[in-house]
């Protein structure tokens, strides 16, 4: 229970007759990056401002990194970074000057926020610009410094809201290069809200998925993909007719078969062993000529879990 | 909790002076409204800018325009620049971050004011020179210090709660614009519509009144209203409504 981060219990707020967050009971490993999964308004802003205890919840209970988020908040923030929703950067003041005052508030000595504030902006590529005014850098800049101004003070566990969103592909790749890089290297336990799954794939150890504010699964991509996603597979080659798709349908083993421009999709039951599938269409005359196989991809994870709950 | 108000000060000073220009551009700005009020004033008003008790009234409102221009953007501009939540999600207390901001304002327009009120004896001195000193008196400058600190303060504070719940600067200049006008325009129009007999016998009163017991009776109203001020502005300051405004 010790090297837990985050826990909560049957945590909720409601904005009237909205619940925002419904009976979320989570709890986040040290050391991880957890990504918090869930289409617009499902709840994800929210969660993470209950637990940095800057709203109060409906119901519940929230403990982030052993304090209570009613009773403790100040310590929870005193021990935690955040970027959040927007960058927060104050675009009239410089790169440094931002970080400059944000190392004062958390209390850095002199030095040593001078000492961090190079090492950051130097592994960000942001050194060489940091007396230049925030207001006029690109969006993907401006949520690097922010990247920077999060992990300033060395802090245990970060909150990231949406941190690629808005950035366009190159900018996306590049803060997401630069998250992965900077968070494995100073071993801080990330909480990252998204709904770009490719980056929770890339960047996540575990992920839970958030829908109308209540939590559908959570687990590791791979947990996730075997509970909810079959495995699949392809084959490509010649001579499949009607005659072999019913006798592929007939097959225990698998669930759904679909032909599409010459190429065989099954979707399979069990471990997916398709050696017997292939010895079958050979002695009925069809050709293979390449074997493709796959699990489902969390993107379909997802669509799969959103439409079971409707 | 004094190392966080300096911080947030720090932040505050370097915003108004950076504003939409450079550095040079804000300190500039800041040297154009002593000269106005420490060499342009004196020099129209002469003498009696030095010895006059009407000076007062420049110690009292120079300091309420110059809090009013920047206490607007205090919680209304961070809100609009969208630098609120992650201020907010800092390990900063509410009270530090409520003083700083008002202590910011406060200390800029006082030291503008002190430093404008310096150099308009400078002024005087050198513009009229009749072959001796001419100075401030001393109830006048210890009166003119308190009352200067304490408009600022009062300014900061009305302020502060117009800028807590404004969601824009300009809706919040726009309030406030229309608060000063009211605490400045009311007593005069009120004072036309009263009838002759009451002017007068009020007109009286105040001649015949002690003036060093006007002013410290002024100055403690005036400190009473801040310290009210101040604790409406803390009980206004919620995070969560902060961020859910």
């Amino acid at each position: 229970m010790s090297d837990l981060v985050i826990r909560t219990e049957e945590l909720s707020r409601h904005f009237g007759s909205v619940r925002a967050v419904d009976s979320l009971s989570l709890e986040v490993p040290a050391g991880i990056v957890f990504g918090f999964l869930g289409p617009n308004g499902a709840g994800k802003t929210t969660t993470i401002r209950l637990l940095l205890g800057l709203l109060e919840p409906t119901g519940g209970r929230a403990c982030v990194l052993g304090f209570d988020t009613r009773r403790e908040s100040d310590r929870i923030r005193e021990q935690c970074g955040a970027l959040l929703e927007h960058s927060g950067l104050y675009e009239r003041l410089s790169a440094e000057d931002n970080l400059e005052f944000y190392g004062r508030v958390w209390r850095m000595p002199p030095a040593e926020r001078r000492k961090r504030t190079q090492e950051l902006l130097a592994h960000l590529g942001l050194w060489e610009r940091r007396h230049e005014l925030v207001g006029t850098w690109s969006r993907g800049m401006k949520q690097k410094l922010a990247l920077a101004r999060a992990l300033l003070h060395r802090p245990r566990l970060i909150f990231l809201d949406e941190p690629t969103a808005g950035l366009d592909p190159v900018g996306a790749v590049a803060v997401r290069e630069d998250l992965a890089r900077l968070t494995a290297r100073e071993g801080v336990t990330v909480f990252l809200t998204t709904h770009n799954l490719a980056e929770a794939e890339k960047l996540c150890q575990q992920v839970g998925v958030i829908r109308e504010g209540r939590l559908l699964a959570v687990g590791s991509p791979d947990e996730l993909r075997t509970r909810t996603g079959a495995p699949r597979a392809q084959i490509v080659g010649r001579g499949f007719d009607e005659r072999v798709l019913e006798l592929l349908r007939a097959r225990p083993e698998v669930t759904d078969v679909r032909l599409h421009d010459g190429q065989l999709s099954l979707e399979l039951r069990g471990d997916g062993d398709t050696a017997p599938l292939v010895s079958l269409l050979v002695s009925v005359g069809a050709q293979v000529e390449e074997v493709r196989k796959g699990k489902a991809s969390l993107e379909e994870v997802f669509l799969t879990l959103m439409e079971e709950e409707r | 909790m004094i190392p966080d108000v300096l911080t947030i000060m720090w932040k505050e000073w370097k915003e108004v002076l950076l504003q939409r220009s450079g550095m040079r551009r804000g300190w500039l700005n800041v040297l154009l409204m002593v000269a106005v009020f420490g060499v342009f004033l004196p020099l129209q008003a002469g003498k009696d800018w030095v010895t006059s008790p009407i000076v007062l009234g420049s110690w009292a409102w120079v300091p309420i325009m110059l809090v009013t221009n920047i206490i607007a953007d205090s919680f209304a501009g961070e809100r609009e620049r969208h630098t609120l939540e992650t201020l907010l999600a800092s390990r900063l207390p509410d009270t530090a971050i409520l003083l700083g901001k008002m202590l910011a304002a406060v200390a800029y327009a006082w030291g503008v004011t002190l430093a404008s009120l310096t150099l308009g004896v400078i002024t005087v001195n050198l513009a009229h020179w009749e072959g001796r000193l001419v100075m401030y008196s001393p109830h006048l400058i210890a009166g003119g210090i308190g009352i200067s600190l304490l408009t600022a303060a009062l300014a900061a504070g009305v302020g502060v709660l117009v800028s807590l719940r404004a969601s824009t600067v300009r809706q919040a200049q726009q309030t406030l614009g229309m608060a000063t006008l009211l605490v400045v325009w009311v007593p005069i129009l009120a004072m036309g519509v009263l009838p002759a007999s009451w002017q007068q016998a009020i007109g009286r009163g105040l001649q015949a009144a002690d003036s060093i017991s006007a002013l410290l009776g002024a100055m403690l109203a005036l400190a009473a209203v801040d310290v009210v001020l101040v604790a409406a502005a803390r009980a206004r300051f919620r995070r969560a409504r902060l961020i859910l405004d």
